[in-house]
């Protein structure tokens, strides 16, 4: 009984662990003109997100999404990190909360596309 | 001109939310309005600052500097409103006896008021600093300055216009509810400013998401709609919220909820005890 949730409990910092430590796959996006270049940024499902976002332009913008729950000030000229936790498969919207004609999507893909994304 | 209105606005709204909720909570308390003032200035002076050094906060971190900034700023807000609410747990009988008897104003210890000033500070600067960035990137874009200066009052005067009138509507509340019902506010306002920061630091990497969207209710109520907005301030309503913004809730709820208990059970027994050895009402405050 007791060995059994030792174990229990080694599994789980052991699954923690690795969802913490294994290393996000990246993805990038840009913002230009005030609008995103990229409107469709497919990422692999069920992993970790290091996303950069850039800003070419001079003047600042701001990442936000509801779908997502994030918000961040890009001054211009700069790029930022925003992580994205392991995302079920599905479409979720963003945009430049400076600029509402800026509209995006982050496309969650299939789970096997996870694999391929976390080899490189 | 109405884009940017409405923009200026909703950072405006939430900023004067908070401020007419800690004012209807802290009413009966002696020299409050100087302390909120000085927070609101001195929050416009650090917005301000925010927005000059954008660019150096944002790259700091490895990038996350801002979403960093933000957690800290929201954690110190939480702080702040949590022992704001826990010395109105044991003074708010007082105030309401005070306030009913001869309106007089009760004198505070300067922590309570520094609190005051903090909560105010950091709820100006956080949403101040995003009308600044926002108001520079609309001139820079090249719009027409006149359209935008009229925009951007406009959105200020209306924010600040909703934020006097729920003020004034709190003060319809019979004295006897009175700080009940302000304790309520508070307490689920700091909850959600918890979440918010939660959503900061998973964010910047700091935090794991413990699941990502629990459940979607965004198609009974978006958080782009005015109500669901109005909710995200009040109460802390997120349509999609993830397992740590929930975990955040949940335990600042808890927290706070218990330890006004324990205070204002302390209060009363203390209160009980003066009375019956000499009948004082004079309670030094801590």
């Amino acid at each position: 009984m007791h060995l059994r949730l030792s174990s229990l409990i080694l599994f789980g910092a052991l699954a923690i662990s690795t969802a913490v430590v294994a290393a996000p796959s990246t993805a990038q996006l840009t913002i230009k003109d005030r609008v995103f270049t990229t409107t469709e940024l497919t990422v692999p499902a069920n992993t970790k997100i290091k996303l950069l976002v850039t800003n070419e332009d001079l003047i600042p913008a701001e990442f936000e999404s509801y779908d997502l729950s994030r918000e961040v000030v890009i001054p211009g000229h700069s790029t930022v990190t925003v992580y994205l936790d392991a995302l079920a498969p599905g479409r979720y919207n963003f945009f430049n909360d400076f600029n509402h004609a800026a509209q995006g999507w982050v496309v969650v893909g299939a789970p096997d596309q996870a694999k391929t994304g976390n080899q490189d | 001109m109405l884009a940017t209105a409405v923009i200026v606005f909703r950072e405006v709204l939430e900023a004067a939310l908070v401020i007419a909720i800690v004012l209807g909570a802290s009413r009966g308390v002696a020299r409050r309005g100087w302390w909120v003032l000085g927070g609101i200035m001195l929050g416009a002076l650090g917005a301000g600052l925010v927005a000059l050094f954008a660019d150096v906060i944002a790259q700091s971190f490895a990038g996350t500097g801002q979403a960093l900034l933000d957690a800290t700023i929201l954690l110190i807000a939480v702080l702040m409103l949590g022992w704001h609410n826990v010395w109105m747990a044991s003074h708010g009988r007082k105030l309401a006896g005070e306030i009913k008897q001869i309106g007089a104003a009760v004198q505070a210890g300067n922590k309570t008021l520094a609190a005051l000033l903090l909560i105010c500070f950091t709820a100006v600067m956080r949403e101040g600093s995003e009308v600044v960035l926002f108001l520079w990137a609309i001139a820079a874009s090249g719009g027409h300055e006149f359209g935008m200066t009229v925009g951007g009052f406009a959105g200020l005067i209306v924010g600040i216009a909703v934020g006097a009138l729920l003020y004034r509507s709190l003060l319809f509340i019979p004295i006897r509810y009175f700080f009940t019902v302000t304790g309520w506010l508070i307490l689920l306002l700091t909850a959600g400013l918890a979440a918010q920061a939660a959503g900061f630091l998973n964010q910047a990497g700091l935090l794991p998401a413990l699941g990502n969207s629990l459940w979607n209710t965004s198609a009974i109520l978006s958080q782009q709609s005015m109500l669901g907005e109005l909710l995200h301030i009040l109460v802390g309503y997120i349509a999609r919220p993830s397992g740590i913004e929930l975990l955040f809730y949940a335990g600042t709820l808890v927290t706070i909820f218990t330890l006004m208990r324990l205070v204002r059970r302390r209060a009363l027994r203390s209160c009980r005890s003066s009375v019956s050895v000499r009948g004082e009402t004079q309670a030094t405050s801590s």
